[in-house]
């Protein structure tokens, strides 16, 4: 199973699930990681956490932790 | 739920001329929304606290034709789904409930069109109050530019909602805004709009779900009506059930006991199956947005690298984004130190002159004393703090407006996580060591309220500009001016070492904090990163004379209290026979000493030991001799526990309250080697229980007061700013009480331990 913090910086994604409960789980959701998104992992910051990801039309920015709530599903236009 | 309309529309109070239109500003952060509300509003602003919630109200009318219109501007949200108190505040005030607050008659919704589905997200959430929606949708030169183009007119009705291309920053499209927003009005005044009800346009999340919240609906209302005095929304209800652990759901839980909690974990059991409630929520709302937009938005395919990715690879660099970012720091700390000073000085001047003036042209007395050492001096020592809050405010403006700040925040976030909080805290506390007050007001952009508070708390901790000329002080007396190392001096380590103690404790603090008072779950990191854009300096501006004013109004106002206390403490009770034994002292120098410089010594000798002896004499003085034996451990004999309490309102008191002590009048400064060779030569009373005749300070004795100023929160301005930042007494109490605690404990080990070796 791979999730958003185990993306390559580069790499494309699309969402398949947010798995987890309470205000972080529905924060996400609510930012628009629900199935189907696209997403691409720009960067992880200088000291390793947190990572930037863009989302659909914009770019945020999420800890690891947060990130391995997501579950996503790697494009095949980006690398393994 | 079909007729329920939740609020009759009048209230015995109602004016019987036509009420304000009242317009409540909704949308994303970062999508231009306080733009928009400058733009519609002006200077007619105003700003006030919600009871009980940090959260600030912000108001301001415009007249559209014939119609006042007020708008309501609220705080940027990505969603109605409240969490904390705080987030409450929207769906309250939405939904009519707020106190004081009559429905709104229509929400403005300003929308960022380069990012649509995310914002029209909250959308889909505000339709579902029912209250008409206008769309103000900003940024389309952005979306232009990033090759999406939207069709207005096709949205509109796709959305149900009349929506208005607008460029905020640029002042365009302002006149077709204004006539919807009247035409809108006018309609619904007509219709008699009275409020929110569920009307047929709420969004069907899921069949069952909007079946089981409306039987429940029926059910806690009337109970909830009998609790609180008033009906409960269906919204409510729904908010209650999708947000586990939520705020609707806290508070109806808090109204009506326990079990509810298992009525609504039912209800989410039996509808969610597999999958939570707010991951439902999210794919229906996005589904529906997504629907709507088909037709309406055209890509060009081809997806391009923004100019913001660009500048993205540099100021987050693995070694030039800190290199950028120290630089940045550098500046802003740079500037409230260094540039606010001949400001500062200025003011600070200027209210000496004032005081000189009103001095000069009243008889001595009472009065004369209040308005001058009470009054001009205390209402100075507060606005000399405007120079430093201005630059700061100025900065962080630039930075915030230009999209830097996240980037920042985006840098520290791991560094700061170490102590339990984010990395949006790193620049308040930074600016704290400029001065605290700025650096509180700056905790503003933490949305989190356990990660702001405890930010609040630990900011005084730094040690600030105001701290500096009492640590000159006492290690350039007592402190030996030796070299330990190379280039290093020992004066120097003293004076870093009491900057790192600083932060060393705000860090355990704040670590003791967030698992203790504040305990909860980690707030969630998921920021936005704004594209960078030029910094829109019409809106800077607005801030700044917004802090300005509420700065000087509100904090001033609680200040000017505190001085005029702190004054008549250190007044009365202004025995006459000092005076009279002092008229008598000048008396005899005339007769005595010859016409010249040494009879203006001597005159101004008598004067200083007069103040000296009143000082001494007054209740202030009285305090010091009672509180000396708590502070007799620390080391400390009356004349600087009394020098201490007398600086609680400001610490760098401490140096001229010294001086008077001392005899030596108020107007030395840290360079003033007069107040040196006198503490240097001062030595204890005859009748002094530790060791009468013996030099007053040692190093032991100066580090322990150095300790005590680095730890304590001796700052009237910081307390009421906490006061009026965290909306509650509780909180500058507790900042106040912990750190003077901490203070004096602190210093009482390092006396003890440092007086043995």
């Amino acid at each position: 199973m791979v999730t958003l913090k185990d993306l390559q910086p580069g790499d494309h994604a699309r969402v398949l699930r947010c798995r987890g409960t309470g205000a972080i789980f529905q924060r996400l959701c609510e930012m628009g990681f629900v199935a189907g998104a696209p997403v691409r992992l720009v960067r992880f910051a200088p000291l390793g956490d947190p990572l930037e990801v863009e989302l659909t039309d914009y770019h945020l920015s999420l800890r690891k932790s947060e990130a391995g709530m997501i579950e996503v599903e790697r494009d095949i236009r980006s690398g393994p | 739920m079909t007729s329920a309309r939740v609020h009759s529309q009048g209230t015995p109070a109602e004016p019987v001329v036509p009420r304000r239109i009242r317009v409540v500003v909704v949308g994303n952060p970062n999508a231009g929304k306080s733009t928009i509300f400058n733009r519609l509003t002006g200077l007619s602003q105003k700003v006030a606290n919600y009871p009980g919630v940090t959260v600030e109200k912000k108001t301001g009318h415009r007249k559209i034709r014939e119609l006042d219109m007020e708008f309501i501007d609220l705080p940027g949200t990505y969603s109605l789904a409240a969490h904390s108190p705080d987030e409450m505040v929207a769906v309250d005030l939405l939904l009519g409930h707020a106190e004081g607050e009559p429905p709104p008659d229509l929400v403005l919704q300003v929308v960022d069109a380069s990012n649509l589905e995310r914002n029209l997200y909250l959308l889909s959430q505000v339709l579902d109050l029912g209250v008409p929606v206008v769309v103000a949708l900003n940024m389309i030169d952005i979306a232009q530019a990033r090759g999406i183009s939207i069709d207005a007119e096709k949205i509109s009705s796709a959305l149900g909602a009349s929506v208005v291309p607008v460029e905020g920053h640029r002042g365009l499209g302002f006149s077709q805004l204004e006539a919807v927003l009247h035409d809108v009005a006018a309609r619904t005044r007509v219709s008699g709009f009275g409020g929110p009800a569920s009307g047929p346009r709420s969004l069907k999340l899921h069949d069952e779900l909007h079946e089981k919240v409306e039987v429940l609906t029926r059910e806690v209302s009337p109970l909830f009506e009998r609790a609180e005095g008033r009906k409960l929304h269906s919204f409510e209800v729904l908010r209650a059930v999708i947000d586990r652990g939520g705020h609707a759901e806290g508070r109806i839980v808090k109204a009506l006991g326990q079990p509810w909690l298992e009525h609504f974990e039912a209800v989410r059991r039996a509808v969610a199956g597999p999958m939570e409630l707010p991951a439902l929520e999210a794919k229906v709302r996005y589904g529906w947005v997504r629907e709507r937009l088909v037709g309406c938005v055209t890509r060009t395919a081809v997806r391009r690298t923004t100019p913001s990715e660009r500048i993205d690879r540099l100021l987050t660099h693995k070694v030039l984004g800190f290199v950028v970012f120290g630089g940045v720091m550098l500046l802003v700390f740079q500037s409230i130190f260094a540039w606010a000073k001949p400001l500062m000085e200025g003011l600070d001047g200027l209210f000496q002159a004032l005081g000189a003036v009103v001095e000069a042209s009243m008889s001595e007395g009472a009065l004369r004393s209040l308005l001058v050492d009470g009054v001009i001096a205390g209402v100075g020592m507060i606005v000399v703090f405007l120079p430093q809050i201005l630059i700061l405010f100025l900065f962080i403006g630039l930075l915030e407006d230009c999209g830097y700040m996240a980037r920042a925040a985006f840098l520290m976030d791991r560094i700061m996580q170490k102590c339990g909080l984010s990395g949006k805290s790193f620049i308040p506390m930074l600016s704290g060591f400029a001065c605290a007050v700025p650096g509180i007001i700056a905790t503003r952009v933490i949305e989190d309220r356990r990660d702001r508070l405890a930010t609040i708390l630990v900011t005084p901790l730094m040690s600030c500009s105001a701290r500096l000329p009492v640590y000159a002080i006492f290690i350039g007396t007592f402190i030996p001016d030796r070299s330990i190392f190379v280039g290093m001096g020992l004066q120097g380590l003293t004076l870093f070492a009491l900057y790192v103690l600083g932060i060393v404790t705000a860090v355990m603090v704040a670590w003791l904090l967030r698992r203790t008072l504040l305990k909860g779950a980690k707030a969630p990191f998921v920021m936005e990163l704004p594209s960078y854009k030029v910094p829109a300096l019409r809106g800077v501006m607005y801030r700044l004379y917004e802090r300005a004013v509420a700065f000087l109004l509100r904090a001033g106002t609680t200040i000017l209290a505190m001085a005029v206390v702190v004054w008549a403490l250190a007044y009365f009770p202004h025995r006459g026979e000092i005076a009279v034994r002092h008229t008598l002292e000048r008396d005899r120098v005339a007769r005595e000493v010859p016409e010249g410089e040494a009879r203006l010594a001597a005159l101004a000798a008598v004067s200083q030991s007069e103040a000296g002896d009143f000082l001494r004499e007054s209740f202030f003085g009285q305090a010091g001799r009672a509180v000396e034996p708590f502070f007799r451990p620390l080391g400390w004999d009356w004349k600087i526990s009394m020098a201490v309490l007398a600086s609680f309102p400001a610490r760098e008191v401490v140096i001229s309250t010294l001086g008077i002590i001392y005899n030596l009048g108020q107007d030395v400064d840290e360079r003033s080697n007069a107040l040196r060779d006198s503490l240097k030569s001062a030595v204890r009373e005859t009748d002094d229980p530790v060791a009468p005749g013996v030099p007053v300070y040692d190093v032991p004795v100066a580090l322990s007061i150095l300790v005590f100023f680095a730890l304590c929160c001796q700052c009237g301005a910081t307390v009421a700013t906490i006061k009026r930042e965290s909306n509650s007494w509780r909180w500058a109490i507790f900042a106040f009480s912990y750190m003077t605690a901490l203070a004096y404990v602190a210093s009482l080990i390092l006396y003890q331990v440092g007086s043995r070796l």
